[in-house]
């Protein structure tokens, strides 16, 4: 039996859950069955079967991309989580007045698309692009500069913009989290400002690094679009071949493979990232 | 108990804080003796916290100087100070143990492993937390947490430990026993210690010598004893305590003695001696007296030097006391007098006339 408040709390979120079940968990259990299908042709052949994971596993095509995808992700990661800090750390610390205008600031990027935020960087960056104007009319080059774009610097450079925001958010508010008297404490223990930040702010703000690590870095693994517009043919990255697999190369099974490799792949950093993050954090309640 | 002649350990000349227009301190001098525990009482917003904070290093004053064991603080900082501090939230590391958090301070002057380790657990013992080293941060109790900072404090040897009000997270109980633990580690140790509170019971209890705060200033600075017998001004008398305070006022001087005229009591004198200098008797308005100087006489056998009779109006059983409000002839607000509920002795209820006696070495003077 159902008491009443278990039927209550169940009513207030069966939308949710439903919604949840329908659009994250059906299509995942789709995307599980048909990596284990294969494609002839134009019908799906329903044997289970292997073959597509030692196809996704073997060639070396696919371990290309994967590795680029995840060497540029990282990169992206480490870029933007780094440039994150200091301004989530000046953020915390030293605005005083105003921190909600700072961060609505920090969040203005969202305003336009995505999609038109990674045009403008082809804007940007382009071969009659802002970039090589400008310096073609200061008299520094006398040829547009063509290494700018498409290839993966393209790429990390527009990701880690993109991402920006998502990564200083959360180290913002652990560093907020951080109760000011432990770090006059370090002080008075006779910790100077470097011994006390490696000691007590950084272990401190590690779950939000955690969280920012993790935020930027699964999502950029799978980014397309990307990739796509401003990554030419160095810069092509995994989801584009998953991509092609479910749509020109008409095989579905195969890019659903693809897909749960390097679902499972990227989840496997992520607990270490995730362990490491706690061990250096220390026990953080 | 003869004690050496005192040592000054800091020296507070001419301090004032500004933040913004408001005016935090407005000139403190003090000094404050070597293995002295001293007070900063005070109303919250008097400025103590402040005058503390700036003697760990964590303030810097408008205006004045520090000087901490002949050292002037100016530009020193808060790293670089003979002081510890046990914060009021007590500020203990959550993502270290307790004995990270003990030898934190030891760890920064680079002292080998296992001395470390041996000063954590000798610290750890003077708490009273021997043994309990490896336990996480999150896993003490209320208690527990305040005396793993006082041992991260006391490890470090420090010339001063500052104690900004570190007993007013704790329930009475064990605040109680903490003032006595405190009171005698101190003593044990002979460090200087300042302590920071808005609790008068607990000045009283532990400090030598405490400094009444009033909006940034000293009201005055004296022993517990001294400033519950002879507080300076009324604001002084009704923070230490309770006390009554009646119009009076001085009618001569004769012969070593102060005439004066209380409505409420009557006119007596009072020796000289109990007039604090620089008193300007023209502008005597007022006295004091403790309800327990004022007794109720219940069978007319205790000897008191003067009896007027009064009217109870209320009572309010404190157990090992009753406090009874008593209308005197001649004073509109009902005066407090205690009283010891001892064997055999009934509460008088109200309505009941009853003597009062009283005598005037306990009368107190303000302007």
């Amino acid at each position: 039996m159902l008491t009443g408040e278990r039927r209550q709390g169940l009513a207030l979120i069966s939308p949710t859950l439903l919604y949840s079940l329908l659009m994250l968990a059906a299509p995942l259990v789709m995307v599980l069955t048909f990596s284990f299908w294969s494609q002839n042709y134009l019908e799906l052949d329903t044997t289970l079967t292997l073959d597509n994971y030692r196809e996704a596993w073997s060639k070396p095509i696919y371990s290309t991309l994967i590795f680029r995808s995840l060497k540029i992700s990282l990169i992206v990661t480490l870029v933007t989580v780094v440039l994150a800090f200091p301004i989530a750390y000046y953020l915390s610390f030293h605005v005083k007045q105003r921190k909600a205008l700072w961060l609505f600031l920090i969040t203005v990027p969202f305003w336009t698309s995505y999609l038109l935020r990674v045009f403008l960087w082809k804007v940007i960056l382009g071969y009659n692009g802002v970039l090589n104007t400008a310096l073609k009319g200061v008299g520094i080059i006398e040829e547009p500069l063509t290494f700018l774009l498409y290839n993966a610097n393209a790429v990390v450079l527009t990701l880690a913009h993109a991402w920006a925001p998502f990564a200083i958010l959360p180290i913002f508010v652990a560093l907020e989290k951080i109760d000011r008297s432990l770090l006059e404490a370090a002080e008075d223990l006779g910790d100077g400002p470097v011994r006390r930040f490696f000691r007590i702010t950084l272990p401190l703000a590690m779950p939000g690094v955690v969280a920012s690590t993790l935020i930027v870095l699964i999502p950029t693994v799978g980014d397309f679009i990307t990739p796509k517009l401003v990554g030419g043919t160095d810069g092509l990255m995994i989801a584009n071949m998953i991509q092609i697999q479910f749509g020109k190369a008409n095989n579905a099974p195969l890019g659903a493979a693809l897909a749960l490799s390097s679902m499972l792949i990227v989840a496997s950093i992520s607990a270490v990232i995730f362990l490491l993050g706690k061990r250096f954090g220390g026990k953080v309640q | 108990m003869t004690s050496p002649l005192p040592k000054p350990i800091i020296d507070l000349t001419g301090i004032t804080k500004s933040f913004g227009t408001f005016q935090a301190l407005k000139g403190i001098n003090a000094t404050i003796n070597e293995g002295e525990f001293f007070s900063l009482l005070g109303p919250s917003g008097c400025g103590k916290t402040t005058l503390l904070r700036m003697i760990a290093g964590f303030e810097t004053p408008t205006d004045g100087t520090i000087v901490i064991a002949g050292q002037d603080m100016a530009g020193v900082p808060a790293n670089r100070r003979p002081t510890n501090m046990v914060f009021q939230s007590y500020a203990i590391f959550p993502h270290l143990s307790v004995a990270e958090n003990v030898g934190y301070g030891l760890k920064t002057r680079k002292l080998p492993k296992a001395e470390i380790a041996q000063e954590v657990e000798q610290a750890l013992q003077m708490v009273d937390l021997g043994g309990l080293g490896s336990r996480a941060a999150h896993e003490l109790s209320g208690g527990q947490r305040q005396r793993v900072a006082l041992a991260r404090a006391l490890v470090m040897k420090p010339k001063v430990v500052l104690l900004d009000e570190p007993l007013s997270a704790l329930d009475k109980k064990l605040r109680d026993q903490m003032q006595v633990e405190l009171r005698q580690l101190q003593q044990r140790l002979g460090i200087t210690f300042i302590l920071v509170t808005h609790d008068q019971e607990e000045a009283l209890t532990m400090s030598d010598r405490i400094a009444v705060m009033f909006d940034g200033r000293i009201a005055q600075l004296a022993t517990p004893e001294e400033l519950y017998r002879r507080p300076v001004d009324r604001r002084v008398a009704s923070f230490i305590g309770v006390m009554n305070f009646l119009d009076a006022r001085a009618t001569g001087r004769m012969n070593g003695h102060l005439a004066l005229d209380i409505p409420a009591l009557g006119s007596i004198e009072l020796p000289s001696a109990q007039v604090p200098e620089g008193l300007d008797l023209r502008n005597l308005e007022t006295i004091g007296i403790r309800p327990e100087m004022l007794t109720i006489l219940f069978d007319g056998s205790e000897q008191t030097e003067h009896v007027v009779r009064g009217e109870v109006t209320g009572t309010a059983y404190y157990g090992d006391m009753t406090y009874y409000s008593v209308r005197l002839p001649g004073h509109a607000e009902d005066v407090t007098i205690s009283m010891r509920n001892t064997a055999g002795r009934s509460i008088v209820p109200p309505g009941s006339e009853v003597p009062v006696g009283w005598g005037a070495d306990s009368i107190v003077l303000f302007q």
